[in-house]
């Protein structure tokens, strides 16, 4: 179904990526721990098929805000409607279930297993058989375990692992970690893909490469993507619209030449003296 | 020669049956990072259900039929291994996600009394004894090598080869299915299992029960040995300095480890033991234990540096 949204040519993407219906919405959210409070009533949506980011200075919220996206922590205010539907309270194999896939900041990777059993675990999802037939490793299983292989195979290519694919992923450099932790959140298919500061200190080369898998998995998958990021130029870059966030606050929401003449924005970022 | 042998071989099945507790322990740390104190326990009850329902049985069905008597304790027990796994993920577990280590280890410790209580309340607290029909007679063998040959029980074969099959099945399913992939996630990161639609909930309890599973068969083995008792807690302790020689995260660590340390126990007993004044069955595990966590703190065969207990 993903595959046929996208028709768009490569060039054509370039010059603008066709947004659909906003496919999630969040409406005055708010987000307390105690008495401190890290989000104060945002909203901002996300379309099909766009790169959205999340900007803002350290301590803004961003992480905040994609947790709660991912269920991991529920706000105290506000709604979040996917596809029209108000969600309810949701933990995060759920959002999983709903097709929302996410990187982590700080990777989270399964640290003893190898880049293949990793990014398999982001198939247990789509596999059916039940767990007498996987206990046994007989029929149904056997063949499930067969065709996601093949699934895997493909993201390998696609994020261009193939020689690292029976490492065990402690043993990475930390940019190619950053990778297999992108393919494992790619193994699930997802309609919403989030991603926490997915280049964070790389070097310029591994950075460039990132850019090139995230716009590639925009423009191949059609993938809705939302991305939190420190590195301004690749944020400029990259996406369609940017959100700014402040001291839990949203300032500023738009395309990125929008942002970047938001004098609410400069303010954040060099200090309201400047 | 042939003195030796025995020895040895009498350690190695006492390891064994160590191995079989200490797997209990590797299987729930491997799948939640939870060093659990309850293992004993869990063998204890799976021992005094297994027992007393095939009692019962055996009694209802007026003793015409041992095996179905049998079948009837195995299918009882290996219910309330599965009744223990769910209530110990539904009260206690699921209210301590993320929590430190340090916690979840006094939580065990909380679970194991709860079990060893309610399991002699229900199931009463005299010995009891399990029948599955193992073979009690010796035999002797290597009469050609050794003067006057070995003697081995034939029930230490079966337990033997039983024990085999358990850790090349667990294996297998650890390393090669899909859920045994989820357990290894679940066990590196929660937030990463759960970012991927894994359900830690669901997962706990498959592997208290892969776990419960494991002492029930410890149980059955221990129980037709040496019959069921308060006793076996105490014993199943000693899979503690099983699990840290062995390291706490591999399945053939917890054998070899059992392996060494039951063979050790015995024949320092015997050839040392005069020296001394006897004894050092009793601590001789604890000391193997401590020298290893000076020289390998992660075990012989532990993938990574213990950090959480």
């Amino acid at each position: 179904m993903k595959m046929t949204d996208m028709n768009t040519s490569p060039a054509g993407a370039q010059a603008g990526r066709r947004f659909g219906d906003v496919i999630l919405d969040l409406q005055n959210i708010s987000l307390r721990f105690g008495g401190v409070k890290a989000l104060t009533d945002i909203s901002f949506n996300i379309r099909e098929h766009e790169v959205r980011a999340i900007i803002g200075p350290n301590g803004a919220g961003k992480s905040s805000m994609l947790n709660v996206i991912n269920g991991v922590y529920h706000p105290q205010e506000g709604k979040i409607l996917f596809r029209g539907q108000e969600r309810k309270k949701m933990e995060p194999h759920m959002a999983a279930q709903q097709g929302i896939a996410r990187t982590f900041q700080n990777i989270a990777l399964f640290k003893g297993m190898s880049v293949l059993d990793n990014i398999m675990t982001g198939r247990n999802l789509k596999m059916k058989s039940n767990i007498f037939q996987q206990a046994l490793w007989i029929g149904p299983a056997l063949r499930e375990e067969i065709a996601h292989r093949e699934k895997v195979e493909e993201i390998v290519d696609f994020l261009e692992i193939q020689h690292i694919r029976k490492t065990p992923v402690g043993a990475l450099p930390y940019g190619l970690q950053k990778r297999v932790d992108l393919g494992r959140a790619l193994a699930m298919e997802p309609q919403i893909l989030l991603l926490d500061e997915p280049m964070a200190g790389m070097n310029v080369e591994e950075k460039q490469d990132m850019c090139r898998f995230i716009l590639d998995i925009s423009d191949q998958f059609g993938t809705t993507i939302v991305l939190i990021e420190h590195d301004m130029g690749v944020v400029m870059d990259i996406s369609d619209r940017v959100v700014v966030l402040d001291y839990g606050k949203k300032i500023g929401d738009g395309t990125p030449d929008e942002v970047r003449n938001n004098q609410d924005v400069i303010n954040a970022y060099l200090g309201s003296g400047h | 020669m042939g003195f030796f042998i025995e020895t040895m071989l009498g350690g190695l099945m006492t390891g064994m049956l160590y191995s079989l507790v200490a797997l209990g322990f590797v299987l729930i740390f491997k799948a939640s990072g939870v060093f659990n104190f309850a293992q004993g326990a869990m063998v204890l009850v799976a021992a005094l259900a297994m027992a007393r329902f095939s009692e019962w049985s055996n009694a209802a069905l007026g003793g015409d039929s041992l095996f179905l008597a049998n079948v009837i304790g195995i299918i009882g027990a290996g219910a309330v291994m599965f009744l223990v796994a769910w209530a110990v993920e539904r009260f206690v577990l699921r209210k301590l996600v993320n929590q430190e280590g340090a916690t979840l280890l006094m939580v065990t410790l909380g679970i194991a009394y709860v079990l060893e209580g309610l399991g002699q309340t229900f199931f009463g607290s005299e010995i009891y004894s399990i029948n599955v029909g193992m073979p009690k007679d010796p035999v002797i063998m290597f009469e050609g090598l050794v003067e006057g040959g070995v003697m081995i029980n034939k029930e230490d074969f079966i337990a033997a080869a039983l024990a085999a099959v358990l850790v090349g099945g667990l294996t297998i399913f650890f390393q090669k299915t899909a859920i045994g992939r989820a357990l290894r996630a679940v066990a590196d990161d929660h937030q990463a299992a759960q970012s991927v639609g894994i359900p830690l909930n669901k997962t706990w309890v498959i592997v208290w029960c892969v776990a419960g599973l494991v002492a029930l068969v410890a149980g059955i083995i221990w129980g037709s040995k040496m019959g069921v008792q308060f006793s076996i807690v105490t014993v199943a302790l000693r899979a503690l300095p099983v699990v840290i020689l062995g390291g706490l995260t591999s399945v053939p660590g917890a054998i070899v480890g059992g392996l060494i340390i039951g063979v050790g126990e015995k024949l320092s007993e015997v050839y040392l033991g005069p020296f001394v004044g006897g004894g050092i069955e009793i601590w001789f595990a604890y000391v193997m234990a401590l020298i290893v966590l000076l020289f390998r703190p992660q075990g012989l065969f532990g993938e990574k540096i213990i950090n959480r207990v």
